[in-house]
């Protein structure tokens, strides 16, 4: 039987593929990928343990999470979109720097 | 045994998406034909017998997968194989959750529906679903590595993503009047008499769906995505033998489910007008078991409400012209999508008002 | 039977993921996402949560990730140069993150297992999360509202801001 542990693991290992992308990559574009999965991995928690505690507000909480994400996505893509006209890059090395 | 019929449906369900689809294309030719003075394909036959021009649908399968398939050069492989694929998939996921008939109580108490799936969101799961085809159209116009073509995917990624808001919202005031978003309980709510259906309560909602699911399935008045006049053939210009074929078939396969869906939202589903499920039951001839009977009649009567729906897509493509892109956005956003938040806002208070 | 789906599932969801931090091309970095959510979907669904599954496939799959593929085609950016020779700070970015999942994961495997709690045939429906949102978590449902209002002001304005130069 599937147990709390094994969706868990999955969460987990979702949640550090995110970290590490976050870390490694330098695109803009696929840093904030990294932050869906995150947060992708963080829902599944809540649902994980709204399941194995037979509470549905986990349903509402991973509702709320996706709202963020698309507010967050909306704005984030808006400033993405501005920065590449400026720099026509979206490597974060490059927009790191003050200087236009 | 479970396993078994669950198969069959699986097997026989989408069948029934697929053969609907020759009979749309020719009705399409002959519609167009009438409308426009002509008398349509009548040449095709085999041995003198042309059905109607039912046979040139053969020879177009024929011409179909004889023809050279091109991929262009420069063109992203993967992606540009990967998009009709989606097209198709789509379309046979969604059709999954629609009734054709009403439930059957088994001896054993087991209830035998007539659907793949009678899920509880199965309203949202067709929005869903729905949804995605827009990848399809997005990747198709991207990897074809062409500018008509990539106009195209960006024309109808930014016209589906708006009217799917307006889509959903019209849907939000079904939801509030039935209580539920299974499919199977939004059409047994609707019950047997014609004025009770949904398209007499919410008139609105009606012909905000309408029109955003045209949006949605790229037709006329809304096909700037393809734009024969504009931008050759939109995303599949570069697209040919049986690749386009599976854009071909993908836009009459979401036609038949769009038919399906307002048919099932909107007309009542399969419950046949003035007869409810125990009436036609009792009505059974004797060389037929009861439910079967009753089953058979709403089965006919739902196909015959999703040829109508198809029809008038038809209608609707041959008699309207095309928006201009701005007029789409503008009509689109500031008057399909208030006039959506006025109809829940209507509903609410009717809801209030109304025990 | 549902053993095998959810190792069928979790397979999908996790080499989605691993294609989206590790492909060199942007836009397949985003379809990879798109699998990864489906993924997630279907976990969903294992979980008893179909609305959930729905709003994944519907928000993520339908709206938000169009947005990226829509940026990522108009923006085209060339694909990246850094992940061939990957650099220190990656390198430490990769041992970081495997530390934490090791660490994690030793931690949940001591975990003792509760069993699956029996649940009502409606949980997760749409009716009661539905009630839950405009009962207990009202507050934090206008909050959220409010949010993507902020977001919509800030997005159109930031789209519609001139650069100097003369160019918008």
């Amino acid at each position: 039987m599937i147990s709390l542990v094994h969706y868990l693991i999955v969460s987990i290992l979702l949640f550090c593929i995110g970290v590490a992308g976050f870390l490694c990559r330098r695109n803009a574009l696929v840093l904030f990928m990294s932050v869906e999965l995150m947060l992708n991995a963080a829902n599944l928690a809540f649902i994980t343990f709204a399941r194995f505690q037979g509470n549905p507000s986990g349903s509402v909480i991973a509702f709320f999470v996706m709202v963020v994400a698309a507010a967050e996505v909306a704005v984030g893509l808006a400033i993405l979109v501005l920065v590449f006209k400026n720099r026509s890059s979206v490597d974060v090395n490059e927009i790191s720097l003050m200087k236009g | 045994m479970e396993l078994l019929i669950t198969l069959l449906k699986v097997l026989i369900i989408p069948m029934l998406v697929i053969n609907l689809i020759p009979l749309l294309i020719w009705m399409e030719r002959k519609v167009s034909a009438y409308i426009q003075d002509r008398r349509g394909p009548n040449r095709a036959a085999i041995l003198g017998v042309r059905l109607g021009g039912l046979i040139h649908n053969i020879a177009d399968v024929i011409k179909l997968f004889t023809k050279e398939d091109i991929v262009p050069a420069g063109a992203n492989k993967f992606y540009f194989i990967l998009a009709p694929a989606i097209l198709m998939f789509v379309s046979f996921v969604a059709v999954a959750v629609i009734p054709f008939a009403d439930t059957i109580t088994l001896n054993d108490g087991n209830i035998f529906s007539f659907q793949l799936a009678d899920l509880n969101v199965g309203l949202l799961y067709i929005l869903a679903i729905s949804s995605l085809s827009v990848y399809s159209i997005l990747l198709a116009g991207w990897s074809s590595n062409n500018k008509y073509a990539f106009l195209g995917g960006l024309r109808a990624s930014s016209q589906m993503i708006s009217y799917e808001i307006t889509m959903g919202l019209a849907v939000v005031a079904i939801l509030m009047l039935a209580g539920s978003a299974s499919l199977n309980d939004i059409v047994r709510d609707q019950g047997p008499l014609p004025w009770h259906w949904n398209i007499f309560r919410q008139p609105l909602a009606f012909f905000l769906f309408l029109a955003a699911s045209y949006a949605e399935t790229n037709r006329t008045p809304f096909d700037l995505p393809e734009g024969e006049s504009e931008i050759v053939a939109g995303y599949h210009v570069e697209y040919s033998s049986m690749k386009f074929a599976l854009f071909f078939m993908g836009e009459y396969a979401a036609m038949v489910i769009a038919s399906a869906v307002t048919a099932s939202l909107f007309l009542g589903g399969w419950q046949v007008p003035f007869f409810s499920t125990e009436a036609l039951r009792v009505l059974a001839p004797d060389f037929l078991p009861p439910v079967a009977f009753a089953a058979l009649v709403q089965a006919t009567v739902f196909l015959a409400k999703i040829l109508f729906f198809c029809f008038l897509f038809v209608w609707v493509r041959w008699t309207l012209p095309r928006f201009r892109y701005d007029q789409l956005m503008r009509f689109g956003w500031q008057f399909m999508l208030p006039l959506a938040l006025f109809n829940i806002l209507v509903t609410g208070v009717w809801l209030l008002i109304v025990p | 039977m549902q053993l095998f789906f959810f190792y069928l599932f979790s397979l999908i969801t996790l080499s989605g993921a691993v294609l989206v931090v590790a492909h060199p091309n942007t836009l397949s970095s985003a379809m990879s996402l798109i699998v990864s959510l489906f993924g997630v979907a279907c976990l969903f669904v294992l979980l008893a949560a179909p609305f959930v599954a729905t709003m994944q496939l519907l928000l993520y799959a339908g709206a938000i990730m169009v947005l990226f593929i829509f940026v990522i085609m108009l923006l085209n950016p060339s694909t990246n140069r850094l992940v061939k020779r990957l650099s220190f700070g990656g390198l430490l970015g990769i041992l970081i993150s495997s530390y934490l999942a090791v660490i994690l994961v030793l931690r949940v495997v001591s975990f003792n297992k509760p069993e699956e709690v029996a649940i009502s045939s409606d949980y997760g429906s749409l009716r009661e999360v539905g009630q839950l949102l405009f009962s207990t978590y009202l507050v934090p449902f206008e909050v959220t509202s409010l949010l993507l209002l902020v977001a919509i002001i800030g997005a159109v304005v930031l789209g519609r801001q001139s650069l100097p130069g003369g160019r918008s």
